[in-house]
């Protein structure tokens, strides 16, 4: 078997209720060695749930869990070694400095003390944080927290990581710097589960996506496959310099749909190429000048909306 | 050998969970006020301005301070974590919610000695107590951790708010106090006050105490430890059904 298709995460029929809710019905799917997995998902559709049955924190009401081969239920311990999981609200100890943090995290996994130490700074340094090595977390802003927060769960060099929305909640530029650290640990060969709401996030980190609405997987591909899944979805943008009659165009059924946006017309199609060549000429035939004309492709929100919404 | 015992899991998760709540809770104002200053207050309403001999009423107090300290850190400790976000954190490393509780336990115990051993030294020295030691630390030991898994057993995780769990905790807690024979002597209680008393822990500790320091007592001492077990037992097993009962409440 090549190393690419070892799974290191294995999902069957994964169900949890509260009460009359069913957070995850019967989900499945398999996360491969190397790779970043993202889960997509409207809020309550079912990530932070499914993220705390993957780690061990609540247990399922049916379906399993494998963690590089452990039963994360029968064997909880052994599989939360080989894990770090930074949950949703999960925090780090503020009355702690950063160091002492990711010291007792090392702790946890049976590091040796003279070893954590350097660890600590080692990781530290990674992530520009040495000078405030020995200040209180509560001092920190809320994306030093988090970096911290993801320091403490790498200190045992996990295999796997588990981050349940890691920028949420964060400015713009602690986002790109946790996104750059995932990049770079999935780099050093870490694979990498994720959750998050933001679709921009899950298009530009991870390397399939799994969209999933009302506790279901809507689809799992990669982000360029689920954008091609919904290709009917490409559209053309224009604008003239004078107000114009579009019914003519709509004849002509190059026209799945279109939408007035302000000044701007968008125009779906599933052939944007015919389409520009007939606007073209439509523009010629009318003495019309554009103001923009612009092919937009598929994007993942069109597919994630397309996926999400039927269900409310 | 023992040190290797030391390295698994499970025996390392106690220890380090323990050195986490010692390092955090030990001044937490609730655990000051709540296991210092109310002992301490309740000793001068009831023995302040009395004649009293405090060679007998000793073994009492030095009870009840172990009762209050070793009780206090228990009950604040889950309540504060899912609070400040760091429970759902704390399991995520490789513990058992066992594993958590019995570091809680321990946590409680060893304040509550830290702090007795204290009083103990002040009672030595002011009274002359001819020392039973090897039963005076067993016994310590023993109640130590049976209140402070009753402390544990206490950490309501449902009330949101840290400060509430030791309102709460103290209504479980002073009753077990004004039923044990701490401000009665054991002899000189009687009828429905005597029945009572025999439902308190408190009351084989200060049995314990007695028969360590006076040579005196009026259970037999294997009832005193075997009813202190019974009732570690009793508590570590409830903490572990409501801590797990309550998992996901305020996560
Ligand atoms: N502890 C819980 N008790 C009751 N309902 C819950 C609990 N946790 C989650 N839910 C419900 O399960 C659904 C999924 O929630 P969640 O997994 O947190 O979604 P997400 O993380 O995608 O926002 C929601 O409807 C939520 O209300
Ligand atoms: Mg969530």
């Amino acid at each position: 078997m090549k190393n690419e298709s070892i799974k290191v995460i294995e999902v069957r029929e994964l169900t949890k209720r509260f009460g009359d809710v069913t957070a995850v019905n019967h989900i499945s799917f398999a996360v491969t060695k190397r790779e970043i997995f993202g889960f997509l998902g409207p809020n309550g559709a079912g990530k932070t749930t499914t993220i705390r049955m993957l780690t061990g924190l609540i247990t399922p009401d049916s379906g399993d869990v494998l963690i590089d081969g452990v039963d994360i239920m029968k064997n909880p311990i052994k599989a939360k070694m080989k894990i770090g999981v930074i949950p949703e609200m999960g925090n780090i100890y503020v009355d702690l400095t950063a160091k002492q943090n990711i010291i007792l995290a090392g702790k946890f996994y049976g590091i040796a003390r003279g070893e954590l130490g350097n660890k600590a700074d080692a990781i530290l340094a990674k992530f520009g944080l040495l000078e405030r090595a020995d200040d209180p977390v509560k001092t920190f802003s809320k994306g030093m927290k988090q970096q911290v927060n993801i320091a403490s769960a790498i200190v045992h060099s996990p295999e796997l990581l588990f981050l349940d929305e890691p920028t949420a909640g964060l400015d713009v530029q602690s986002q790109r710097m946790i996104k750059t650290i995932i990049r770079e640990m999935n780099q050093r060969g870490t694979t990498i589960f994720l959750t998050t709401h933001n679709i921009e996030e899950a298009n530009v980190l991870c390397d399939r996506v799994g969209i999933i609405n009302n506790g279901e997987i809507a689809a799992i591909d990669t982000p360029e496959g689920l954008k091609r899944t919904f290709e009917e979805t490409q559209s053309v943008e224009i604008s003239f310099d004078k107000p114009v009659d579009l019914s003519e165009i709509e004849e002509s059924r190059l026209v799945i749909r279109k939408e007035k946006l302000g000044d701007k017309w968008r125009l779906y199609t599933d052939n944007p190429d015919k389409l520009v060549k007939y606007l073209a000429q439509f523009a010629q035939d009318h003495n019309l000048i554009f103001t923009t004309m612009e092919i937009c492709g598929a994007s993942l929100e069109d597919a994630f909306v397309k996926l999400t919404e039927d269900k409310y | 050998m023992p040190l290797r015992n030391f390295n698994r899991p499970f025996f390392r998760g106690i220890a380090v969970v323990t050195e986490k709540n010692i390092r955090l809770y030990y001044t937490k104002p609730p655990v000051i006020i709540f296991g210092f200053l109310f002992p301490l207050f309740m000793f001068l309403a009831f023995y302040l301005g009395k004649e009293i001999d405090f060679y007998v009423f000793f073994p009492g107090l030095l009870a009840m301070f172990l009762f209050f300290i070793a009780s206090s850190v228990g009950p604040l400790i889950t309540p504060w974590e899912k609070q400040a976000g760091t429970y759902e954190r704390l399991l995520s490393f490789p513990v058992s919610i066992t594993t958590i509780i019995l570091g809680d336990c321990a946590a409680g115990m060893i304040f509550g000695i830290m702090i007795n051993v204290v009083v103990l030294a002040v009672g030595l020295i002011t009274l002359n107590y001819c020392l039973n030691i090897m039963i005076l630390c067993l016994g310590m030991l023993l109640g130590a951790f049976c209140f402070s898994s009753l402390g544990v057993s206490l950490a309501s995780p449902s009330v949101q708010n840290p400060s509430y769990v030791m309102m709460f905790s103290s209504i479980i807690r002073f009753p077990l106090i004004f039923i044990s024979g701490i401000f009665i002597p054991l002899e000189d209680l009687h009828g429905l006050g005597r029945m009572l008393c025999y439902f308190s822990p408190i009351t084989y500790m200060v049995d314990i105490f007695n028969f360590s320091l006076r040579g005196q007592s009026n259970i037999a001492l294997i009832v005193d430890f075997a009813a202190l077990f019974v009732f570690s037992l009793t508590f570590v097993y409830l903490a572990n059904r409501t801590h797990k009962r309550n998992l996901m409440r305020g996560l």
